[in-house]
Formats: C-alpha cells, sequence, structure tokens
C-alpha cells in the first residue's frame, strides 16, 4: 500500500475539515485564517469550503476573541481558535487561563469548555523574545486545560482531530518550523488518544524525554551518540496533560538513565515536573540524577547563531547524555 | 438626563396612572414586586450571615439595584442567556434561581448552585439560563458576546433559520475601563452579535467614583458609539422604567441583531463590599438615593393604581422572609462537600487523580421536576 505524503500543516488544515464536515458546531476562527488563508497556509482553502459563518476572520484582538470562543464554548459550540502564535496568547491570559479551563469547576459541572486553542508555539524563526515563547512552561502549570504538542504530521492530524473531539480545553501547541515537514498521513477518521506517549527510537542506554519540535533534536543527538556506542530511546510525550508517565517510568527501569528535553525554560516548567515524577518512580533505578535540557534560561536572542545556541539542540542533548552515562 | 450624582427623583413622582405607565399586567407587577423584595430580603440576611461568619471570601449586597436585575430580566425571554460580574445575587433570583442553591453555595455546601466551589462571586444556573456570576471585572464581556453569537450561530448556521435571542451582559461602571469590554463591543459590532451590554452604572468602582476613574464619565454610552453600538441611558431606580425601556432595547437588538449599550443609572445602598466603610461618599448623597428605594416606588404605585394595599404588601414581604429563611435553613442542612469533591469537575474526562464530572442538584432538581 503505497503511503500518503503531505506536510505538517496540511494535516493540521485535515483534521479540522474532517471535523467540521462531521461537525456543525465546530467553527474556526483567528486572525487571517479565512481570507489571507491563514498566516501560515494552515488553513488554506477552508473558507471556500466552509464560508464565512464558519472559518471566521478576527481582528487582532486576542482577548476579545478568545473570550468570544470561551462563550459560546459554555453554550455547546465546539470553537477552533488559532492564535497566529501562542506568544499573542499573553494578552488574553484571562480568558484562556481564568475561564477557559476553571469554567467546568467554578460551575459545579455545570457548563464545561469544549474548546481548542491552537498555533505556533517556540523559537526557531529569528523573531526575538516577545515571538518566541515557549508556553508550555507557563500554561501547563494549569489544571483544567489540556495541552498536547505534536512532532510529527501523522500526529498533527490524529491528535488535533481528537482534540476537538474532546469535551475539555485543548491548548494545541505546533512549532511554525515544522509545518513544511512531509510525513505519512493517514486517510479518513484518524484519532491519537492522548496520554499516550509513543517510543520514536529503541534503546538500552539512556531515555530521552521530549514534547514536539525538539523530539527532532533528541533524534538528531541519538544518532550521533550511536556512531559513540551509545544507544538511546527516545520517548515522545505527545500530551504534557495528560502526561504519560507509565511509558517513560517503563523506558528508565530498563535504561537506567534518563535526559529530559523541553524546549521552555528549566524553573517550574515540564521538564522539571518529568523529572521529578522519573526520580519519585525510579529513585532505585536511576544510575545518576535525571539530566535536563532546556532553552537557555534568558530572553529569546535575535542573532542566528545565539539563538541556535539557545534552543536544545542536538549538541546539548548529547553532552547531556554523556553526563548522565558519566562518559568523559 | 440627570447626572450620576444627582438623587433619585422622589417616589412620589410616578406622575401618570399605571396603566399609561406600563404595559405590565397586574400579576407581573406583582412579581416585580415579590421578586425586589426576596432580594433585599436575602441580602439582609446574606449580610448578616457573613457577619456571623457564615459566609466566607468576599461578597457583594445588590440592596439598591434590585430594579434593574429584575425589571431587565422580565424584559427578555427566559431562553435569552444572562451573564453578570461579581454582584450576582440580584440577576440570579431574578433569573427564578430558588434561593436555597444561592444561600448554599455561599454558605460552601454541597447543595449550592456549584457544589459550594464558586462562592457569591459565581452564581451559575443552567436551567435558567444563568451563566455567571464572574469575579474578574470585565471577563465576562467578551464572554457574554460568546454567548450571543454562539445562540445566534444555532439558530442560523445550524437550523437554518434567522436569529431569535439577544443576551444580556450585565457590567458594572468599573469595567468600562478594561481593554477586554472594548475588544467585545468592537467584535460585537463586527459580526452582528445581539448582546447588550447592561452598565450598571452605581456611580463607584470600589471607591473610585466614575468621574475620578472614567473618561466621558457623563454620556459613557459614546464609547458604544464609538464601536457602532445603539446607546441608551435609562434611569434604574424605577422597575417600570426600567422593563419599558430595555423591552424597547431588547427587541431592537434581537429583530436587527446587532448590540446594544445601556447606561442604567442605579446606586448601591451599601458598601461595595462586605468590608467597605464608604468613606468616599457621604451620607446626604446616600439619603438622597435611598429616598428613592426602588421597592417604595413600586409599592407607592401600586397602591395609588388600587393593586395592592398596605396589609396586601405586608403579607408579600412576610411570605418572602420565610422564603429566605427556609433558604438558609436548608443551606445549613446541606452537608459540607466531600474531600473528593476536590477532584471531581476539573475535567469532563477520567485520567489520573481526576474523577470526572456530574450535575449539582440545581440541575437535577430541575430536570426532576419536568
Amino acid at each position: 500500500m503505497s503511503e500518503r505524503i503531505i506536510e505538517f500543516r496540511d494535516a493540521l488544515r485535515e483534521a479540522m475539515s474532517q471535523e467540521m464536515r462531521r461537525d456543525p458546531r465546530v467553527f474556526l476562527l483567528g486572525e487571517e485564517v479565512a481570507e489571507y488563508d491563514g498566516a501560515y497556509k494552515v488553513s488554506r482553502g477552508m473558507l471556500e469550503e466552509f464560508g464565512p459563518r464558519r472559518i471566521i476572520d478576527t481582528p487582532i484582538s486576542e482577548s476579545g476573541f478568545a473570550g468570544l470562543a470561551i462563550g459560546a464554548a459554555m453554550l455547546g459550540l465546539r470553537p477552533i481558535v488559532e492564535f497566529m502564535s501562542w506568544s499573542f496568547s499573553l494578552v488574553a491570559a484571562d480568558p484562556i487561563l481564568n475561564n477557559a479551563p476553571k469554567m467546568l469547576y467554578m460551575s459545579g459541572g455545570q457548563f464545561g469548555c469544549p474548546i481548542v486553542i491552537r498555533g505556533n508555539d517556540g523559537a526557531g524563526g529569528q523573531l526575538g523574545s516577545t515571538h518566541s515563547w515557549c508556553v508550555e512552561g507557563m500554561f501547563s502549570n494549569v489544571p483544567g486545560l489540556k495541552m498536547a504538542i505534536p512532532a510529527f504530521p501523522d500526529d498533527a492530524k490524529g491528535m488535533l482531530a481528537t482534540a476537538i473531539r474532546d469535551d475539555d480545553p485543548v491548548f494545541f501547541l505546533e512549532s511554525e518550523r515544522l509545518l513544511a515537514m512531509k510525513g505519512h498521513v493517514p486517510e479518513g477518521d484518524y484519532y491519537v488518544p492522548f496520554g499516550k506517549a509513543v517510543v520514536r527510537r529503541p534503546g538500552t542506554d539512556v531515555t530521552l524525554v521530549s514534547f514536539g519540535r525538539p523530539v527532532h533534536f533528541c533524534l538528531d543527538a541519538a544518532e550521533e551518540l550511536a556512531k559513540e556506542g551509545i544507544s538511546c530511546e527516545v520517548i515522545d510525550g505527545r500530551t504534557i496533560r495528560p502526561l504519560d508517565i507509565d511509558t517513560i517510568v517503563k523506558s528508565v527501569k530498563k535504561t537506567n538513565g534518563c535526559v529530559v528535553v523541553d524546549q521552555s525554560w528549566s524553573f517550574g516548567s515540564p521538564g522539571s515536573e518529568v523529572a521529578a515524577q522519573v526520580h519519585a518512580h525510579c529513585f532505585d533505578d536511576l544510575d545518576n540524577h535525571v539530566m535536563r535540557v532546556h532553552s537557555a534560561d534568558v530572553p529569546s536572542p535575535y542573532a542566528a547563531n545565539l539563538e541556535q545556541e539557545y534552543l536544545p539542540n542536538a549538541r546539548r542533548i548529547a553532552e547531556a547524555v554523556r553526563s548522565a552515562l558519566y562518559v568523559a | 438626563m440627570s447626572s450620576v450624582t444627582d438623587p433619585a427623583p422622589p417616589a412620589t413622582t410616578g406622575g401618570r396612572p399605571l396603566a399609561e405607565r406600563t404595559s405590565a399586567t397586574p400579576k407581573q407587577l406583582q412579581e416585580w414586586l415579590r421578586q425586589m423584595l426576596l432580594i433585599r430580603e436575602f441580602e439582609i440576611r446574606t449580610m448578616q450571615a457573613y457577619q456571623d461568619k457564615k459566609i466566607g471570601g468576599f461578597c457583594h449586597i445588590y440592596i439598591g439595584q434590585e430594579a434593574v436585575a429584575v425589571g431587565c430580566t422580565a424584559a427578555v425571554q427566559h431562553a435569552d442567556p444572562i451573564i453578570t460580574a461579581y454582584r450576582d445575587h440580584g440577576h440570579a433570583l431574578a433569573r427564578g434561581m430558588d434561593p436555597k442553591y444561592c444561600m448554599a453555595e455561599m454558605f460552601g455546601r454541597i447543595g449550592g448552585c456549584a457544589k459550594g466551589k464558586g462562592g457569591s462571586m459565581h452564581m451559575f444556573d443552567k436551567p435558567n439560563n444563568l451563566f455567571g456570576g464572574h469575579g474578574i471585572v470585565g471577563a465576562q464581556t467578551p464572554l457574554g458576546t460568546g454567548l450571543a453569537f454562539a445562540k445566534k450561530y444555532q439558530d442560523e448556521v445550524i437550523e437554518g433559520g434567522v436569529n431569535k435571542h439577544v443576551t444580556l451582559c450585565f457590567l458594572g461602571d468599573g469595567a468600562l475601563n478594561q481593554g477586554g469590554f472594548y475588544e467585545a463591543m468592537n467584535l460585537a459590532s463586527l459580526f452582528d452579535i445581539p448582546v447588550i451590554f447592561v452598565v450598571e452604572n452605581n456611580g463607584y468602582s470600589m471607591g473610585t467614583s466614575i468621574e475620578r476613574g472614567t473618561s466621558m464619565s457623563h454620556r459613557i454610552i459614546a464609547k458604544g458609539e464609538g464601536c457602532g453600538l445603539a446607546g441608551y441611558e435609562i434611569e434604574g431606580m424605577d422597575v417600570i422604567t426600567v422593563y419599558e425601556e430595555m423591552k424597547k432595547v431588547a427587541d431592537i437588538a434581537r429583530a436587527e441583531s446587532r448590540p446594544a449599550m445601556v447606561d442604567l443609572r442605579t446606586y448601591r445602598f451599601k458598601g461595595h463590599s462586605m468590608s467597605d466603610p464608604r468613606k468616599y461618599r457621604t451620607r446626604d448623597e446616600e439619603e438622597q438615593w435611598e429616598s428613592g428605594d426602588p421597592i417604595t416606588r413600586l409599592r407607592d404605585a401600586m397602591i395609588g393604581g388600587g393593586l395592592i394595599d398596605e396589609e396586601g404588601f405586608k403579607d408579600l414581604n412576610k411570605a418572602q422572609k420565610i422564603a429566605v429563611r427556609e433558604a438558609i435553613t436548608w443551606a445549613e442542612n446541606s452537608p459540607e462537600p466531600d474531600a473528593s469533591e476536590l477532584y471531581t469537575d476539573v475535567y469532563v474526562e477520567k485520567f489520573g487523580p481526576y474523577i470526572g464530572t456530574s450535575m449539582p442538584q440545581i440541575v437535577t432538581d430541575a430536570e426532576g421536576s419536568r
């Protein structure tokens, strides 16, 4: 059977379009999503198929349209909000953090918020600090939301479709640097369940755990380390909330080593959470403490070389692995 | 149009006979009087319970503004969504919430409308289409725009018909200075969303008078007009005026599917919250407004119109006192939430420590009585 190869951005669009055909309550709104075909062409052609009542161009007004979508979700619609960048979500902090994830709780179960908020997350495009946010560190702190970070085109489709069908609010973090990535994506209905990590590369010496784009940095590092005779098992966590700690623990109990790679800052982050949980579950199995590789603890720089050094790149990961394994 | 800090018109200037002033039936008038008396009594007892430490947190009293919630709610249909800020007990009761769920919520009991998880500022009533109770100033304005958007979407995109609904989004004059409100008005106008932003203009955001905190305070509807919203200034201490004027506003918004902004001039007789000594305003000013008490005005108008007598009024008031007393007893007898409730209603889905969600008694009771 021949594989169907499409881009990451096409996979995202396919998930949205299929769910919109299935469910009239689903609609997409955001800046430039309709007539402009999306700032990154994720929603290309959707206006033609679904019309302006369901593919809705908004003004630059994140707090307003995010709040509008949350209100609509309270009444049972299933909005998809596109933030051109998660960096812009900061001006919508109150609706997305105070309303969406807390509505079910504060109303004692009366009003849920089945919304998907999606957009570009992370540095890598030389955009400087204000446009390069990795929000997973800040936002994953909040109970009531789910957080999904796909690293491959098939997951982009399957996880976004799952997000749209989910009854809870989902923060869906995409990397602009991955949108042109090509891969096999199943046609038709395709759903990837949340809370199920996947082993991207089996190995025996150390477990690398990551989410989103840095999964690729881990795979690059693993390739390089294999030449040195070091065998890395690379786990793609896929979702941060829920976190599939079981798959991670199973791997660490086998390898007896763990390096967590997270593109958000180190202080109070998914990386620190995973490290803490691994320490708790695998205390007697670890040959060394869990090592962590994050974006450098500084604002994201503009200069190309500084930005590359800032990211949790393959070189820094390889260094951490050697250190974890006491390889000089 | 009088300025906000001018005294309210005295109670006796109803002027024209009732039948000329309103299309409301005697039964409707009686119901409004009952609701205002219920809210008044409920709030008096709420203050007592707060002082007795049966209620915690922040607590904002609605006394003085009863004509607003009652008149506005009467001017729309039950299926029309309502959303408001944190001074929300009056809206909940006017919308039809049984006072027992409202009181139990403040007592932190499982029988509360939100199982005791929301408190005074977060009253939700799904069977009565009340979408909160929101604690952050202005936060409810984009949400209210979304409720109206959703109703229109359901009517037109899903059902294929025309918009049949209008949403009331209440806010205080303090919310006039929050950015989200302007974003909400702009979006509502751009997208032809039938939401009415009802500013309960009581002249003060906490201790800051509207003149000190809001530009164009003498004509706040200019802010809505800047976004293309129809603006209305309505005297808010007389429930008949509120009803008659709001009905026109709501009918237009519904028929034309357009947003509107209403400046409803009112006054809170008590402080901003229970801890407010009210040093920022004079006793003289308070007394002038109190002389225009909305309950007294409707009572006098109804007595003048022969719709009720002193005895009937006393009986009606007594019935509300009994209803509130029963609500308090019910709330006191409602158990505290089980510790397991800490982990319910966080997510719909069950995973990890989260054990799913279930509807509170306010919903299951309504379903059972259907």
